[in-house]
């Protein structure tokens, strides 16, 4: 079996009212460079090692995602190089405030 | 008439429909449990607002996938009339049995309020007894009523009259201040090409009585009653 992520978004041009409000609590925090925010969704489904992308591209445009909003983009165990977890140690909430 | 009334698990404005037909207007409601597989015996089919299935995933996507909705396909591509209220305006999309899609609210914000919408389309059972351009007042509620749908598409179905409703103010002008979520076009609801499939995102059924101060949601109830007994009586006389 392998874990296969498949990332969702909303498409560019198609309005993030999500991304948009994490956008402005980015901001409150102080980090002005911040030009953009989209938010997406991440779903992990464990498949025999055999399964075609072409499945999971099917999986995608029936439920998944929904092809008229949102797109996709696959992404198998074996493509990480392990350097994709977080990088930052996690710091407890209230550090410097 | 004979109603169904379809319940999932988190839906949460059922009682309301089936207290507005059964009570309010004197109709024979069944409940039907989203796990049922016939309607047979039904005239008409409500799917009520909601957060069916929590909305996991998207809002309507799971429940779209229920296996109620095979039959909800069957009985509206043999003309039977079914209506979307809010949530389930929102499953009638995910299945693909009206055009578009729906995005969070713009406003950044769920929106419980009284709106304008107008009538732009009374080729459907439920707004047959209206007239275009009539106002109704109805109260809305959702965080996720942003109707979208690609620019080719929008196109296809204005030029083919299947938006239903558009956001206006109380003079019928639908305007960018009446609008209150972002709606592309002011959309409020809109039809399948044949007309029996109807979603929208007021309720009519919180103003179905002039005590909930709007007594227009009623209309779109009565308007399809009477158009299941003039079908009932030209099918008697046949």
């Amino acid at each position: 079996m392998t874990t296969v992520r498949i990332v969702i978004t909303l498409k560019p041009g198609v309005l993030d009212a999500q991304g948009q409000a994490v956008h402005q609590g980015l901001r409150a925090l102080g980090y002005e460079t911040i030009s953009g925010v989209r938010v997406g969704k991440c779903i992990e489904i464990t498949v025999p090692d055999q399964t075609a992308r072409d499945e999971i591209d099917a999986m995608c445009e029936r439920f998944l995602a929904n092809p008229l909003i949102e797109e996709w983009w696959i992404e198998r165990d074996q493509d990480r190089d392990g350097t994709g977890r977080s990088r930052v140690p996690v710091l407890p909430r209230s550090q410097g405030s | 008439m004979r109603f169904g009334v379809v319940i999932f698990p988190a839906s949460n404005c059922d009682r309301d429909c089936v207290h507005v037909l059964r009570t309010v207007l004197g109709q024979e409601v069944e409940e039907v449990w989203h796990e049922e597989q016939s309607l047979d015996g039904l005239d008409a089919v409500v799917l009520p607002g909601g957060f069916a299935y929590g909305d996991y995933l998207r809002a309507g996507a799971v429940a779209a996938r229920a296996p109620v909705m095979a039959a909800v396909r069957a009985f509206a591509q043999v003309g039977g009339p079914v209506l979307g209220i809010c949530n389930g305006f929102q499953i009638l999309l995910e299945a693909g049995m009206l055009p578009g899609a729906m995005l969070r609210n713009a406003v950044l914000r769920f929106r419980c309020t009284m709106v304008h919408v107008r009538v732009e389309s009374t080729q459907t059972p439920f707004t047959r007894t209206l007239r275009e351009g009539q106002v109704l007042q109805m109260p809305i509620a959702h965080g996720e009523g942003n109707y979208f749908a690609p620019g080719s598409l929008l196109s296809t179905i204005e030029e083919a009259g299947q938006i239903v409703l558009r956001y206006c103010d109380a003079g019928g002008r639908v305007n960018h201040g009446a609008n209150p979520n972002g709606s592309v076009r002011n959309v409020a609801g809109v039809r399948n090409p044949a007309g029996n499939v109807v979603g929208l995102m007021p309720h009519p059924e919180r103003a179905s009585e002039d005590v909930l101060g709007s007594g227009d949601g009623r209309l779109l109830f009565e308007s399809v009653i009477m158009w299941l007994e003039t079908r009932k009586r030209s099918l008697v006389g046949a």
